[in-house]
């Protein structure tokens, strides 16, 4: 459990690894502060749509969940991703308003970034990963988690690293948007060095 | 075919592409260049849908309620990628597989939102329809580029025939693993935008600071 933790933040870090949530990613890490905000707001979207779409999927989309009403062979499986982005966008939405109605000057903050969530592709990727890996309900609950902190921890380091950037010399062509993706390979690269390590 | 239509065609393509200069749909761009034929199939997916949805959006814009649109838009891109995915679990079983979720988060892929927002929600079907081939071309370009380079110094081959003969067989290339490792994506891509760039000065981006020339005073 504590492993696969681990193995979501560093090694299968979900935005170094797997390349989910780079427009965000690109467009909001030019400030630490926002970027944690964002950062924050993406862990608690993560850690409640991957559980509830586990649910949904084990008890409604899969193959034999219809059992119990004599509708044994249905597969409902090509719903899913109807399905899970019906459920992000509402997740979302239910958590706009609670944090506009609880703690109004952190919905003021994240602003614009909460609606943007739902067009993350590392939420929906989030999701599709654990029906594609098999996730029980626990490990759904730990990887939701974990990946959620992992883009955290990539976008607030990356928002640190171009902040500093802004005061170098860049060649012109790679100004911007070409500078991101070295920096951003490098720090992929990493990353990968956390691929063997094992917390047995 | 009249210029402006032409113009809608050919803009995204190196001018105003799609990953390069309004940094869309990156995610997949980097995921699914491993290879030649994985860069190959996803293009065809996306481009396909951004056409479909696109003509589709463009032709109902009327009629949707600007309040719920996003939500409209969305539930008509993921029924064209939910289409798309069983096509290629169908026809491409092998390649879907190693595809894996990419195909799926083409409903995420902000390319094909933001075409559909930006511009088949204002006009008409047909430059809609062309516009989304545009993008979907000026993305596939990129992809291609990248899923060459990356899958003939990864690999030494080219769509799986070889091309470069591989120390492994009896050659003389010496594979490079950096190239099918995810960090050398990102690498490829910014060497991308700088060539691109370095041609087309005038998509360079202004610094946001820049140092004082020497001899003036600080203050």
């Amino acid at each position: 459990m504590i492993e696969l933790f681990a193995k979501t933040i560093f090694a299968e870090n979900l935005l170094l690894s797997l390349f989910l949530g780079m427009c965000t990613f690109l467009a909001v890490s030019t400030r630490v502060a926002t970027a944690a905000g964002l950062g924050v707001a993406i862990i608690a979207v993560q850690a409640i749509t991957v559980p509830i779409n586990h649910l949904i999927f084990t008890y409604f989309l899969k193959k034999g969940a219809w059992g119990w009403a004599g509708l044994g062979d249905i597969d409902l499986g090509y719903l899913k991703l109807v399905c899970f982005i019906g459920v992000i966008a509402a997740i979302v939405q239910i958590l706009e308003m609670l944090l506009d109605r609880f703690v109004p000057h952190l919905h003021r903050a994240l602003g614009i970034f909460l609606p943007l969530i739902t067009v993350n592709c590392a939420i929906l990727g989030g999701s599709l990963f654990m029906v594609e890996r098999r996730y029980d309900f626990a490990d759904s609950v730990v990887y939701g988690v974990g990946t959620g902190t992992g883009w955290a921890l990539a976008i607030v380091t990356m928002a640190a690293i171009r902040e500093r950037l802004r005061y170098s010399d860049v060649p012109e062509g790679l100004r911007g948007l070409g500078i991101a993706f070295i920096v951003t390979g490098l720090m992929s690269l990493g990353f990968t060095g956390f691929g063997g390590t094992s917390l047995q | 075919m009249p210029g402006p239509y032409t113009k809608t065609l050919m803009d995204p393509l190196i001018e105003n592409n799609p990953v390069t200069l309004q940094i869309l749909g990156i995610c997949s761009a980097l995921a699914v260049t491993t290879s030649l034929l994985t860069a190959l199939v996803m293009s065809a997916a996306l481009t396909s849908v951004l056409v479909v949805s696109n003509g589709a959006i463009s032709l109902i814009r009327n009629h949707i309620p600007s309040a719920i649109r996003l939500i409209v838009q969305i539930t008509i891109i993921a029924s064209l990628v939910i289409v798309a995915d069983e096509i290629l679990k169908a026809y491409a079983f092998e390649t879907s597989k190693r595809l894996s979720v990419f195909v799926g988060l083409i409903i995420t892929n902000c390319i094909v939102l933001a075409r559909a927002e930006s511009f088949a929600m204002r006009n008409p079907p047909v430059p809609s329809l062309l516009d989304g081939l545009g993008n979907g071309l000026g993305y596939s370009l990129i992809l291609i580029a990248l899923g060459s380079v990356r899958e003939l110094l990864g690999a030494g081959t080219l769509l799986a025939v070889a091309v470069l003969p591989t120390i492994r067989q009896g050659g003389w290339f010496e594979p490079l693993a950096l190239m099918l490792n995810p960090a050398s994506a990102f690498f490829m891509l910014g060497f991308l935008v700088w060539i691109i760039r370095t041609v087309r000065r005038h998509q360079v981006e202004e610094p946001e600071f820049r140092p004082r020339t020497t001899g003036s005073k600080a203050g």
